[in-house]
Formats: structure tokens, C-alpha cells, sequence
């Protein structure tokens, strides 16, 4: 699905990344962690294609991202869903249509999904904020609705960033059965998070792979959570 | 160019979602109705003035075309031999197209209104008449009148209509400048929409980036703002237009066709031409804004 190979991601300021090598395989899940600025949102960024990497090869389903013109990097994204650490809404439309926003932006048929819409809703427990709007919404409800809209379109893979960050345990554990939910599925599944309780309430249900950003590089972690 | 069509179709597909997800820029609507409403209204004039003038110009060039007499006076026996000599100077004449007496029935047919049918012109003292057709640059009257003077002193030039020539050239230049006005006319209202369209493509960096995250394709992103600058522009277009009409129904009308000022205006199927107006800004507007937009989006990621 996503493939890097001596990734490496430098800015004005410096290399944040470093000769980062990875495959996300078809069905898999992987949680990212790593200290905060350690750049899990510039690597996120990199694997649906925000960024470009400074040096090696990324390859979003068997194309190299250097040689996809940005119609292309569109298409790519309808099959990624990614939940953004910022969220990222319309302020202007009410949650419901924010959620069905890529929808609308693929063009895809909208009574079709108006049932997939209310199911979604109901599931991230948003069902009673569907005509809020997003500035009214808490940090949690945001972090759900911006769960939803990244599911809206039945990706391949899901990104997530730091998607549990603002809610409470109960529904932190619900946001992570689901998208174990959706591994079992088939999808392929990344989870940034600096939160290691997450990690480890996940393992009994999940075969994952837990990757960490240290001294720019990516490591395997795993014995010591 | 099928890419253009197929965002031109859409425009009427009316994709209502797809327009929702920019939000309304006061400012930039109010800018962009304003501008296609004044240039509409502006556009009507230029036109009316273009019409007019150019119907003026060929009313006075129709006048003036068969309008030079020449007139000779002379005893009855040597009345033939001073029109063919008058027709032989007016065939040297540099400018002149066309010279032709008038055969004896044509004149009786000029004399009729005054003296009846039974008038017998060939018994009367009537001078022959010879009609002089003038080419595109038009003859030297006054060197032509003293040559006749020297050679057929019973020879009368009248031309009294020539005055009209420059006027004539003043019309068509104004036709032209009419034109050239509704040129610019457009191409500033292209102007001020791509300037209303950046504006509003700035102030709207963020919903452009949102709508990138989850995979909208610039013609998606690009249609948003199509859509709205298009429909604002014909629905400004049409108000203007409509004003513009009222403004030319309701000036004084005479029907002095040589007046500048009261023949403004359109006569017959003229009136339709204003109609093209709005379509043609809002075609404006789509172009503008398309291409603005195309710009800005090209230098995001
Ligand atoms: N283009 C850039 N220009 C300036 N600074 C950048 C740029 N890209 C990344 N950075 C910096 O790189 C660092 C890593 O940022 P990033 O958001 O990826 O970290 P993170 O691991 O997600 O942190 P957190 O856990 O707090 O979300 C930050 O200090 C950020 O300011
Ligand atoms: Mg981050």
C-alpha cells in the first residue's frame, strides 16, 4: 500500500527524518510513536502525500509520489483516510456535512451514502451533534467527527493522528475497537500516538507492529511497553 | 477545450453541495455584481451608440450616393451636343463613378407632382438633368465647378448634400469607437472578477487546503468558485442590462433620423443585441475566474 525506502524529510531548519525505511502492507496495523516534535506528523504527512521526502522513495500504491501529478495525489487520498491531529473542518458547514464532505468531493452518489452517513454518526456517537458546527463542537466530538469523515469513503488504509488525544478512556477504547474493527476488515491501519496505555489495551485484540521516531530514525519498539 | 466544456455544463448541472463548500464572501459577491451590473449597463450604451451610428452612417451614405445633379441649361440645338460634352467631363473626372442623363421620361417623371402628367417636356424650354454617382473618395467639387465653368458656362453643379461626407466618415469612426469601447468594457470587467476571484481564493486558503486533504481535484476546487463568479456576473449582467434598456426606452425619441442624440437607441431586431450581453459577461467571469483560480491552485500542493 505505502512503501518508503531511505525516506528522508529535511526543512529549513534542519533533517527531522532520516534514511527511513517501511512497508504497510495490505491488512496491517502500526502504531507510531515518539517523543512530541519528533516529527509523527511530518511522517504521516509524507505517507498520503502533503509532503514530499527530500531524499528516497515513497511509493503510495506502486507509484512513486515524485511522479504523481496532484490529480493524482486526489485519487490516492480518496483511498487514504486520515484523521488529522488538527482535524481540519469547514466551519461553515454543520458536522454531518463535514463528514460526508469527501463524498461529495468524489462525486459518489449522495442517498447511497446517506445511510453509511447515519450509521457513522452513530457509531462515533455524534448522532445528537450532526447540525452542530465544528467550532462547537468539544475536542473529543471533533476528534470523532474527524474519525467518521477519514471512514466516510470505505478507505484502504486509515491514518490517524493522535485520533484519542482529546477523549475520555471509555470512548478512547471505542474509537480503538473500531478501528481494530476495521483491521479485521482488511484495512491497513497506522495510529500516531504519544499515548503508551493505548498501545498496550490494544494488543490483546490486535496483531501490531509498534514503530517509534527516535534521533530521527524509525525504530521497532515493541519489549519495553 | 473539452475540459472547459464539460466545466461549462456543470455550471447549469447545479451541483448545490458543491457550492456550499465555499463559504459566501460578502465582499467579493457584492464586488463582482456590482462591476458585471455597471459594465452591463455600460455595455448597452457602447452598443446602442455603436448601432446607431452605424445606421446613420449608411442613411447618410445612401443620401449622398445619387445625390449630385448637374444641371445645363442651354437653346434646344445645341442641348445635345452640351450634355455629351458634360457627360465626356464628368467621365475625366477623377472620383466620379457613374455620370447618366436623364432619358426625357425620367424628367417628366420629376416634373409630374408639380405639372401633371401632360406636360410636354420635349417643347419646353427644361433643362437636361445628369445624375452624378460618386465613387468611394468622392470628387473635387470645387475644381470640377470651375472646369465646367470654363467649358459649359450653362452648366450647374448641384450637390448640395455633400456636406455630409465627413459627417459621414465622423459616424463610421464612432461605429468603430463604439466597438472598441465594448472591447474594453469586457476586458475590464475580465479584470476586476479575476481581481474579486483572487481576493476571494486568498481569504479561502483554508477550506482550498481542507478540500485537498480529503481529495478534491482542482477542477472540484476550481468549479466552486467558477460557479459562483459565473452566476454572479450573469445575474449582475442581467440587472445592468435591464437598466440599460429602461434608460434607452425612456430617452426623448424624435424622429429626426439625423440627430445623434434622439436616433440613440435600437430599431428592429437591434433590439436583441443587448441580450448578448449578460451570457458574454458571464462567460467573462467563467474564463476569469477559471483561470485565476488554476493559478492559484497550481502553486499549492
Ligand atoms: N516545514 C517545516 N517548517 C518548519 N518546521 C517544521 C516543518 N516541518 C516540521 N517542522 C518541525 O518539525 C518538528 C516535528 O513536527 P511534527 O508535527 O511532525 O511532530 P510530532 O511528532 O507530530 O509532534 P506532536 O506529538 O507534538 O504532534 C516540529 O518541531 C515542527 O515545528
Ligand atoms: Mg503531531
Amino acid at each position: 500500500m505505502i512503501e518508503l525506502e531511505n525516506v528522508a524529510y529535511s526543512y529549513g531548519g534542519g533533517e527531522l527524518l532520516t534514511d527511513m525505511s517501511l512497508r504497510l502492507p495490505p491488512g496491517s496495523f502500526h502504531f507510531l510513536t515518539g517523543p512530541s516534535g519528533a516529527g509523527k506528523t511530518t511522517f504521516l504527512k509524507l505517507c498520503y502525500g502533503a509532503l514530499v521526502p527530500t531524499a528516497g522513495h515513497l511509493r503510495m500504491f506502486d507509484k512513486d509520489v515524485r511522479e504523481i501529478d496532484r490529480d493524482g495525489i486526489a485519487m490516492a487520498r480518496r483511498r487514504i483516510g486520515v484523521v488529522h491531529q488538527d482535524c481540519q473542518f469547514l466551519d461553515h458547514l454543520p458536522v454531518a456535512e463535514n463528514i460526508a464532505l469527501p463524498l461529495a468531493v468524489s462525486g459518489q452518489d449522495k442517498l447511497e451514502a446517506q445511510a453509511d452517513l447515519k450509521e457513522l454518526l452513530n457509531w462515533v456517537g455524534l448522532s445528537s451533534r450532526a447540525n452542530a458546527y465544528p467550532p462547537e463542537l468539544s475536542g473529543g466530538e471533533r476528534q470523532r467527527a474527524a474519525l467518521a469523515r477519514a471512514l466516510i469513503l470505505s478507505p484502504d488504509v486509515v491514518l490517524a493522528d493522535e485520533p484519542t488525544g482529546n477523549v475520555d478512556w471509555d470512548m478512547s477504547q471505542r474509537l480503538l475497537r473500531l478501528l481494530v474493527e476495521l483491521n479485521k476488515m482488511g484495512k491497513t491501519i497506522m495510529i500516531a500516538t504519544h499515548d503508551l496505555s493505548l498501545i498496550r489495551a490494544a494488543k490483546p485484540h490486535v496483531q501490531a507492529r509498534v514503530l517509534r521516531i527516535s534521533n530521527r530514525r524509525l525504530q521497532l519498539a515493541g519489549a519495553d511497553l | 477545450m473539452k475540459d472547459y466544456l464539460a466545466a461549462f455544463l456543470d455550471l447549469f448541472g447545479g451541483d448545490s453541495q458543491a457550492d456550499r463548500v465555499v463559504p459566501p464572501t460578502g465582499f467579493t459577491a457584492r464586488l463582482t455584481l456590482f462591476t458585471a451590473g455597471a459594465m452591463a449597463f455600460l455595455a448597452v450604451f457602447a452598443l446602442a451608440l455603436s448601432l446607431a451610428s452605424g445606421r446613420l452612417a449608411s442613411n447618410w451614405r445612401d443620401a449622398l450616393a445619387g445625390s449630385a445633379t448637374l444641371r445645363i441649361s442651354a437653346p434646344a440645338e445645341q442641348m445635345a451636343a452640351q450634355t455629351e460634352r458634360a457627360l465626356r467631363i464628368l467621365s475625366e473626372t477623377p472620383g466620379v463613378a457613374e455620370a447618366r442623363a436623364l432619358s426625357p421620361e425620367e424628367q417628366r417623371a420629376l416634373l409630374e407632382p408639380w405639372f401633371g402628367p401632360d406636360l410636354p417636356v420635349e417643347s419646353l424650354p427644361v433643362p437636361q438633368l445628369i445624375e452624378v454617382r460618386e465613387s468611394g473618395q468622392g470628387y473635387d467639387g470645387d475644381g470640377l465647378r470651375l472646369r465646367l465653368q470654363a467649358e459649359l458656362p450653362g452648366a450647374v453643379l448641384d450637390d448640395h448634400t455633400r456636406w455630409r461626407r465627413p459627417l459621414v466618415q465622423a459616424a463610421g469612426r464612432l461605429k468603430i469607437l463604439g466597438w472598441a469601447a465594448i472591447l474594453l468594457i469586457f476586458g475590464a470587467m475580465g479584470a476586476m472578477i479575476t481581481l474579486a476571484a483572487n481576493a476571494a481564493l486568498a481569504a479561502n486558503a483554508q477550506v482550498i487546503q481542507v478540500l485537498r486533504l480529503i481529495g478534491a481535484t482542482d477542477a472540484y476546487i476550481a468549479g466552486a468558485f467558477v460557479r459562483r463568479f459565473t452566476l454572479r456576473a450573469l445575474a449582475g449582467a442581467a440587472l445592468g442590462m435591464v437598466v440599460g434598456l429602461l434608460a434607452i426606452l425612456f430617452l426623448p425619441s424624435a424622429s429626426a433620423e439625423a440627430s445623434i442624440l434622439t436616433g440613440l437607441g435600437f430599431q428592429g431586431l437591434h433590439w436583441f443585441w443587448p441580450l448578448l450581453v449578460p451570457p458574454l459577461a458571464g462567460l467573462v467571469a467563467f474564463f476569469a475566474t477559471r483561470w485565476a483560480a488554476m493559478r492559484v491552485l497550481g502553486g499549492l500542493r
